[in-house]
């Protein structure tokens, strides 16, 4: 099926007048709503009871005077053409993926030391600076900020590619967009002020939580009001992945963070959920952010920029339908592995090891269609380094959900449980397959979106292939090694039953491999830096393509 | 495959596309939460648990804030070089009043399931000012200023009734002596019997050695709780579980 951009249809100029003082009448209730916005903000800030509460409502007051002070100036400007693509929201979604991606990284790499040097817990910054506070703050900024952007920004581009469509909603993606954006100010100033509730992956307090709900409501009614109204009659297959990750993940942010906020002018709330339905309910929800924010979202992406840039349709449009239904079912399914040998009890263990296992099929599913879409194009490995990357990200998700599986089974789970060994299978998963995939959209998104004839250099992209590629090797070497001697030397016994090592032996056997690992993350950096420089030097340096090479013609 | 061409229908609609997919999602979560809610054995009987005091609650609420569980869990699984190492293991009944729960999911450091008394206080707040003055081969961050920061029961009736509506049973007689038992439980002259008749086996002293009442004092009641109430000459474990 080929996919045609809009051509110049005619959008009924009828009822120009009316629309524009709607429009018009419309901007003034959002004046309304920004002005209350900030006057509230303002007010809440004076009752409040911690710093981060303040610094949550100042965030507020200052995005909402800034917003009506951008509304005043585009007061009733026309309507947009409906026959354009909306692709400026693309455009700095692709810029806050480079961002926050640098970010994620920095921050990682710092906490990667302070493991190995904790004198990097500068006792100056009075615990701010602590690894326990900067550890949320990583991983949320790499999951939800260089991610979640990198899925905002490829959803909103993919989608209208495949419908043929501009976006729904007017200027509600752009509401997504910044307020996304305000969303990972918050969080991220929580964490360092400390505040969380102490979930991981779902630090965030109550209105940190609520901010994000409406944010996501709004991203759904985008995602799926252009899926209506498009103009092809079949959905392509990466929106499928796109929209149940959208549907499900705002299940799971509802169910895991209900919780009763102890002031309306303080940050701190309290879960419902306590102990064991606690421990099962957040695992629900930790095991499937990976399975749909780190997975599902991101086979979206897989599904589009693979045979865009291989040039290729997808190898098998019924393995598609299999693979689809089967991931979502089953991964739902695999949270309680992370709770083997806990007081969780047993039947709901096997259950999770169960399903766990049973997902290895369409986990490998979803990777054999990504790589066999290359078949009759492998030679392009050899000369476009763009492919390379999504190749071995594809690779590297392949690895991830065989390990996964593997680490779901209880008896390797008993030694594999509480080490390093599960942070290295994360990173395997997270740099290799949602950051090289990422960057491999990236490189195709840039040139298109700034009308660009190319990239402003495949060499810089095949060094960054090679510093990303032996980072995680790096990464993921060093932590198999350090997890599975953790987890002997735990469980070494003399021949009289005594443990042979203390705890602080096996932190202090690690050290080498601390060292190795924060070098690993080093690199990967250092790749991602390069990125930044060869996209902005391909916006900045590159020639305008010639029109005919913008066409929007997808092979699927 | 015959079937797999019924699935144009799907993919040609929007809406049930959303609604089918979210209906699959829904089923594992249903069948492997709700039970947890209704089973009986899913908490076991113990005798012992109660409510933290509010110091305690107050230093629970440091532990959460400083992302102690990223690195430390507190869950001690029943094999045999976890059961030697840390204690017996723990029970489900132990983090009932767990709002969130802290088992954690990483040992960068050791399990704290059974922290409790295990160690002194000194100990403790020389560790904390700086771990590798007492354990030289320690990667744990400092926490020296947890000293400098004096801390009041101001808002912990507030959060003592939050935690009431969640289901932690706490009386109206706890939550009006909370603000004179957050200080009593610092200081061993003053009267504690009330304190100690709603908190049963509460540790009364001055924790941090200091003067003044400090965060300090709140972590390390909490820390010299964890893991100490269930009373394990009553329990017995129930194999069908």
């Amino acid at each position: 099926m080929a996919r045609q951009a809009p051509t110049l249809f005619e959008t009924g100029g009828n009822a120009k007048n009316t629309t524009k003082g709607r429009k018009k009448m419309w901007d003034y209730v959002k004046l309304i709503v920004l002005a209350a916005v900030a006057v509230l903000a303002a007010i809440a800030a004076s009752h409040a009871r911690d710093i981060a509460y303040l610094v949550h409502m100042m965030i507020f007051m200052g995005a909402a005077v800034i917003a009506f002070l951008w509304q005043i100036r585009h007061m009733g400007e026309a309507v947009h053409n409906q026959n354009e693509y909306m692709d400026g929201v693309v455009r700095y979604g692709v810029v806050a993926t480079a961002f926050w991606g640098v970010v994620g990284f920095l921050v990682g790499v710092v906490i990667a030391f302070q493991l190995a040097f904790p004198d990097l817990n500068l006792a100056a910054l009075q615990g701010y600076g602590n690894f326990g506070r900067l550890r949320p703050l990583h991983t949320s900024a790499v999951i939800f900020a260089f991610g979640g952007n990198a899925l905002l920004a490829t959803a909103f581009y993919v989608v209208q590619r495949t419908t043929a469509a501009r976006l729904f909603g007017g200027g509600l993606a752009w509401f997504v967009f910044w307020g996304y954006q305000v969303f990972i100010l918050m969080a991220a100033t929580g964490y360092v002020l400390g505040s969380t509730q102490g979930q991981e992956y779902a630090e965030p307090e109550w209105l940190t939580d609520l901010w994000l709900t409406i944010v996501w409501v709004a991203f759904l009614l985008v995602y799926l009001g252009t899926l209506i109204k498009r103009r092809e009659p079949h959905i392509y297959v990466a929106n499928w992945f796109y929209l149940a990750f959208i549907v499900t993940i705002a299940m799971l942010h509802l169910v895991n963070n209900l919780q009763i906020p102890v002031s309306l002018f303080g940050s701190d709330s309290v879960p419902v959920w306590s102990g064991v339905q606690s421990a099962m309910v957040q695992w629900w929800y930790g095991h499937n952010a990976v399975g749909f924010f780190l997975t599902a979202g991101f086979l979206g992406m897989m599904y589009y920029f693979i045979p865009k840039q291989a040039e290729r349709p997808v190898y098998s449009y019924k393995l598609s339908i299999i693979h689809f239904w089967a991931l979502i079912f089953l991964y739902i399914w695999a949270g309680p592995h992370h709770l083997h040998y806990t007081a969780l009890p047993d039947w709901a263990q096997t259950l999770g090891m169960t399903f766990s296992i049973m997902l290895w099929m369409p986990s490998w599913g979803g990777m054999i269609n990504g790589l066999m879409t290359l078949s009759g194009a492998w030679d392009k490995l050899r000369t476009d380094p763009v492919i390379r990357m999504m190749v071995v990200a594809v690779g590297f998700y392949g690895m991830a959900t065989f390990e996964g599986p593997m680490m779901s089974i209880r008896a390797v789970n008993s030694l594999s449980h509480y080490t390093d060994w599960t942070i290295g299978h994360v990173h395997s998963g997270a740099l290799g397959w949602n950051g090289m995939i990422t960057f491999g959209a990236l490189y195709y998104l840039v040139p298109k979106l700034w009308k660009r004839e190319r990239l402003y250099s495949l060499s810089l992209v095949s060094w960054h292939f090679w510093l990303a590629t032996i980072g995680i090797v790096l990464y993921a070497a060093s932590m198999w090694v350090t997890g599975i001697m953790e987890g002997l030397m735990w469980r070494q016994v003399d021949a009289q039953g005594f443990l042979v090592n203390s705890f602080a032996d096996t932190v202090a056997a690690k050290f080498p491999m601390y060292v190795v690992r924060g070098l690993g993350g080093t690199m990967f950096l250092v790749g991602a830096l390069i990125m930044c420089y060869n996209l902005w030097m391909t916006v900045r340096k590159v020639g305008e393509a010639k029109p005919a090479a913008t066409a929007a013609v997808a092979a699927e | 495959m015959g079937i797999l061409d019924h699935h144009k229908k799907i993919e040609t609609h929007a809406t049930l596309l959303l609604v089918l997919s979210f209906l699959v999602v829904t089923i594992g979560g249903l069948v492997q939460i709700v039970p947890l809610f209704y089973l009986e054995n899913t908490i076991e009987e113990v005798e012992g648990m109660r409510p933290y005091s509010p110091l305690e609650l107050a230093g629970r609420e440091i532990y959460v804030r400083e992302g102690c569980y990223v690195c430390h869990s507190q869950m001690v699984r029943p094999m045999r070089d976890e059961v030697e190492r840390y204690g017996h293991y723990s029970l489900a009944a132990e983090s009932m009043y767990d709002h969130p729960f802290q088992w954690g999911s990483k040992r960068t450091g050791p399990d704290l399931a059974r922290l409790g008394g295990r160690y002194s206080d000194e100990w403790h707040v020389a560790h904390l000012i700086n771990p590798r003055d007492v354990v030289p081969e320690s990667v744990m961050p400092p926490y020296a200023y947890l000293l400098d920061r004096p801390i009041t029961g101001e808002y912990i009736q507030d959060l003592m009734s939050t935690y009431r509506m969640v289901g932690v049973p706490y009386t109206d007689e706890m939550i009006e002596a909370a603000p004179e038992d957050f200080v009593a439980q610092v200081d061993p002259f003053g009267d504690t019997d009330g304190l100690l008749e709603r908190y049963h086996s509460a540790q009364v002293r001055n924790f941090d050695g200091q003067e003044e009442l400090t965060e300090m004092d709140a972590l390390i009641s909490y820390m010299q709780m964890i893991g100490t109430l269930v009373d394990f000459s009553t329990f017995e474990a129930e194999a069908s579980r």
